[in-house]
């Protein structure tokens, strides 16, 4: 299969700040690509290098086999949706959906007809002649998602797109973007914080920290099977079992996650305190001390929560504990 | 406490402060039509339309407005084209010497006309240069810059700089983007900087009397007329007639700014 | 146009290049022409003037300077200096009620009004402005009028009587001069200081009258502090304008000259431009030590 994008060894250096740092990544043509981390870990830098808003200062791009050295974002078959959007405030939404087409010297029927269908393909017919100040932060979203679509690029490179949106709002966009992707056969990159948002839309996930890729496989792998110990807390909100507690469970000295939906109540099992439980309405979040680490278990509805400060035993499937490869 | 309610106190000292900045320029408006002619006398003993015809037959003052205007429009050109250049690279980048150069454009406004003036008066005379037209509005550009420059910076850092990026992301160059976006994006503010720099220009009295050799700008002959009066009534006329010929610009500049950070804060 | 694009690529590819492109014609005109004419003109305060020939020595002496430190010309310094610190004070004082009403009541529509009140007499023409205080203070002006209908000619004559301060009419007076200065120059005093107070959020007056403080407790350790960089970012242009002005004096005072006047006579009439160059770093020398100090509080963000 053809690679859409491939860094090698890319590094971007601001000054002593490493923003990326060696990163290696493949992403295949046609996939839903997600790159996933907290602030500040290298994953928009990433997104902008493809783009060709910045500059690598080591490495090597590639954009469908062709390297992207010294390639100005014009000359790019990449477009961007950005994270606030960035409509052009001066043109009305037909304009600004047309602008790519204008650049590129279409005629002003034919790219007015291109635009509108592409706002028909984001569920906006019609709305063409508004200003973006009109527009709620959904319909202004989806104004950004077609002026980028309507360019056919090859890649598409989406920088928190849902971040501004409410709930309900960010959830059927989810359904949305996942359905436009699978039927257009684009190329998605998609930048985010929110691991439910990287989970339950990517083919594959990233995972940034401190300029690097920690983890990068499908949204089970990285969330059933963490490698190194802040992907288990960062995706997962897994808990994380320390070596030494591990090497008493196991016998092997290694990191281990556990989830804390798989932790439940037993007569007999790991020793622990009940220090304080919250009820979640489907569940109950209750946090437990043992001798060497803090264990957070989920326990379904119907469960009797014993009283804070309880001494109770802990117990999961086998199956359910996880060693970790990362020695961190 | 009641810290939202003004005190009577504050409400008489801030309307007493301003009226005292407007009576006096009210007091233009009287003086236009006064029938005294050799003195300022108040009250005035009647009215009259009479000088506004003198004065339209006055072709001194004709001479003196025309030349005004031109400078004023050829001074206002070159500052917007200067201070736009300025305000582009000082707001789009990060570099050594950033604000040294923001003290270099405040500079002609912060040091006293009269350096400003006598400066340029004395390079003119080293490099052998004859006072003419193109003197007078070297000197008023050289001001007029920071007002276009200040109106530029402030609009280019409310223009978010992802605009920018979207529009070569879909493929529209350097130029392309400054011709499709951010010039209607700047367009107003550059609009208000270049009335303002028009108002000042044509306003401009003390470097003016120092580059302007032979010639007199409207500024220029009232000042003669103040030092040695000729015909009162018509400075008066004239006084009044500068009075509405600033105003508008300055309304104007004021209707284009405002309300501004709706527009450009877009999507934020 | 077909180049266009290779031109792009490569300001594209040498962003410095593009910045140095956008500098140049800028700092080009002002670094090189003004600042250029500036130095020039510094330049030849350092030379000094032949007293047969009238001619300029072009060699390097301090002769000049020494001129400009005689008690006739330092009379005029300090006179100029006293002017442009009463005028800032007093501005100052004036503008703060409109600035704080601006700030923190006015709402709407009046904030226009306010806006449009303090903007329209900061541009209106500055001869204008003058004129207008010439029709003001003249003999058989409004002010004069004004004394008699409320018979208090007697006051107007006592004050004229005072030394220094008066004069044979206010419009040929210390007074008069003082009056145009404050008028001309108090719009630049009121922008920078309602800027600043526009600045002073409202919870912090509330936090500093929640915690005990009178009214006149609270603008005195919390509104006053916060604003003294407006004031100060307004004084320098108060102050400055005084300092380099020769043609109010010139309109309406007494006839004592001004630092402004002196440099004007000294390059024209006289001909002595070094003494006149000399005269005019005395402003400089004044407003960048003001300008170094305010820096120093913070004043250049309130401009």
């Amino acid at each position: 299969m053809t690679s859409a994008v491939r860094f090698s060894g890319v590094s971007r250096h601001y000054g002593a700040v490493r923003a990326v740092d060696a990163v290696d990544i493949d992403i295949a043509e046609g996939e839903f690509f997600a790159m996933l981390g907290p602030s500040g870990s290298g994953k928009t830098t990433c997104l902008r290098l493809i783009a060709g808003f910045e500059q690598p200062t080591a490495g090597r791009i590639e954009i469908f086999g062709q390297p992207a050295q010294g390639l100005p974002p014009y000359r790019r078959q990449v477009n961007t949706v950005f994270q606030d959007y960035a409509l052009f405030p001066h043109l009305n939404v037909i304009d600004n959906v047309a602008y790519g087409l204008m650049i590129a010297g279409r005629g002003k029927a034919e790219r007015h007809r291109e635009a509108e269908a592409a706002l028909e393909m984001v569920a906006l017919p019609g709305y063409g002649g508004r200003k973006p100040s009109q527009l709620s932060g959904g319909q202004r979203q989806r104004v950004a998602l077609a002026r980028a679509l309507v360019m056919r690029p090859k890649v598409l490179l989406l920088d928190e797109p849902l971040g501004a949106l409410d709930l309900k709002l960010r959830e059927a966009m989810q359904e949305e973007l996942k359905a436009l992707q699978r039927r257009l056969g684009i190329t998605f990159v998609f930048v985010t914080h929110d691991q439910g948002e990287a989970l339950s839309m990517a083919d594959r996930v990233a995972v940034f920290n401190q300029g690097q890729i920690v983890q990068v496989g499908a949204p089970q792998d990285v969330y059933y099977r963490p490698q190194v110990p802040f992907v288990a807390d960062f995706v997962g909100s897994s808990n994380v079992l320390p070596p030494a507690l591990t090497e008493r469970l196991t016998g092997t000295r290694r990191f281990a996650s556990l989830r804390p939906e798989a932790v439940r109540l037993a007569a007999d099992g790991l020793p622990a305190v009940l220090r304080s439980a919250s009820f979640h309405g489907a569940n109950t979040r209750a946090v437990f001390e043992t001798e060497d680490a803090q264990i957070v278990a989920l326990l379904p509805k119907g469960v009797e929560i014993p009283p804070e400060g309880s001494a109770v035993h802990l117990a999961w499937d086998a199956a359910d504990l996880h060693l970790m490869t990362g020695a961190s | 406490m009641s810290s939202d309610r003004a005190s009577l106190g504050l409400k008489l000292a801030a309307a007493a402060g301003l009226l005292f900045m407007h009576l006096p320029l009210l007091l233009i408006f009287v003086y236009a039509f006064t029938t005294e002619e050799k003195s300022y006398q108040w009250p005035p003993p009647g009215f009259t339309l009479k000088w506004f015809a003198v004065t339209w037959n006055r072709p001194d003052v004709w001479e003196a407005l025309s030349l005004s205007l031109r400078v004023a429009a050829i001074s206002t050109l070159i500052a917007m084209v200067l201070g736009t250049l300025c305000a582009a690279a000082v707001s789009r980048s990060r570099f050594f010497g950033r604000e040294t150069i923001s003290l270099l454009v405040i500079l002609p406004i912060a040091l006293p006309g009269i350096i400003t003036g006598i400066a340029l008066r004395s390079a003119f005379n080293l490099a052998e240069i004859p006072f003419s037209f193109w003197t007078i509005v070297l000197g008023h550009a050289t001001f007029c810059i920071v007002v276009v420059y200040n109106n530029a910076v402030a609009r280019f850092r409310r223009t978010s700089a992802s605009l920018i990026e979207a529009s070569m992301d879909l493929g529209a160059d350097s130029f392309q983007t400054f011709r499709h976006v951010i010039l209607p994006n700047i367009a107003t503010a550059l609009l208000a900087g270049g009335m303002l720099a028009f108002a000042l220009s044509f306003d401009e009295v003390i470097v003016t009397t120092f580059t302007a050799g032979q010639q007199a700008t409207l500024p220029i002959w009232m000042l003669e007329e103040l030092v040695r009066p000729r015909q009162r009534p018509v400075t008066n006329v004239v006084a009044m007639v500068v009075v509405l010929v600033t105003f508008l610009p300055i309304l104007g500049a004021y209707y284009l700014t405002r309300g501004t950070e709706s527009v450009a804060g877009q999507g934020k | 146009m077909s180049w266009l694009r290779p031109a792009s690529d490569a300001l594209w590819r040498h962003p410095r290049l593009l910045l140095a492109l956008l500098l140049v014609p800028p700092v080009a005109w002002l670094g090189v022409v003004y600042l250029g004419s500036l130095f020039a003109l510094l330049a030849q305060s350092f030379f000094s003037i032949d007293e047969f020939s009238g001619l300029i020595v072009h060699e390097f002496t301090l002769k000049t300077y020494r001129e400009l430190l005689n008690p006739a010309n330092l009379d005029i310094i300090l006179r100029t200096v006293t002017m442009a610190a009463v005028v800032t004070v007093a501005a100052a004082v004036i503008a703060f009620p409109i600035a704080y009403y601006a700030a923190r009541y006015a709402r709407g529509p009046w904030k226009a009004v306010f806006y449009l009140g303090v903007m329209l007499p900061l541009w209106s023409s500055y001869l204008v402005k003058v004129y207008s205080w010439k029709l003001i203070l003249a003999k058989e002006g409004i002010l004069s009028w004004l004394f008699e209908t409320l018979h208090l000619t007697w006051l107007l004559d006592a004050y004229l009587a005072i030394p220094v301060l008066g004069g044979n009419s206010l419009s040929v007076s210390w007074t008069g001069t003082f009056l145009v200065f404050l008028y001309v120059w108090l719009p630049f005093m009121v922008l920078p200081v309602q800027a600043s107070l526009e600045r002073v959020p409202l919870s912090v007056i509330e936090a500093s009258g929640d915690l005990g403080a009178a009214p006149g407790q609270t603008f005195r350790h919390v509104i006053l502090p916060l604003a003294l960089p407006g004031v100060i970012a307004g004084s320098i242009f108060t102050f400055s304008l005084t300092l380099g002005d020769y043609i109010i004096p010139q309109i309406i005072g007494t006839s004592r000259l001004f630092i402004g006047q002196a440099v004007y006579s000294h390059q024209g009439t006289a001909g002595n431009i070094p003494l006149a160059a000399a005269f005019a770093v005395v402003p400089i020398v004044i407003m960048g030590l003001y300008l170094w100090a305010a820096k120093r509080k913070g004043a250049f963000d309130a401009l």
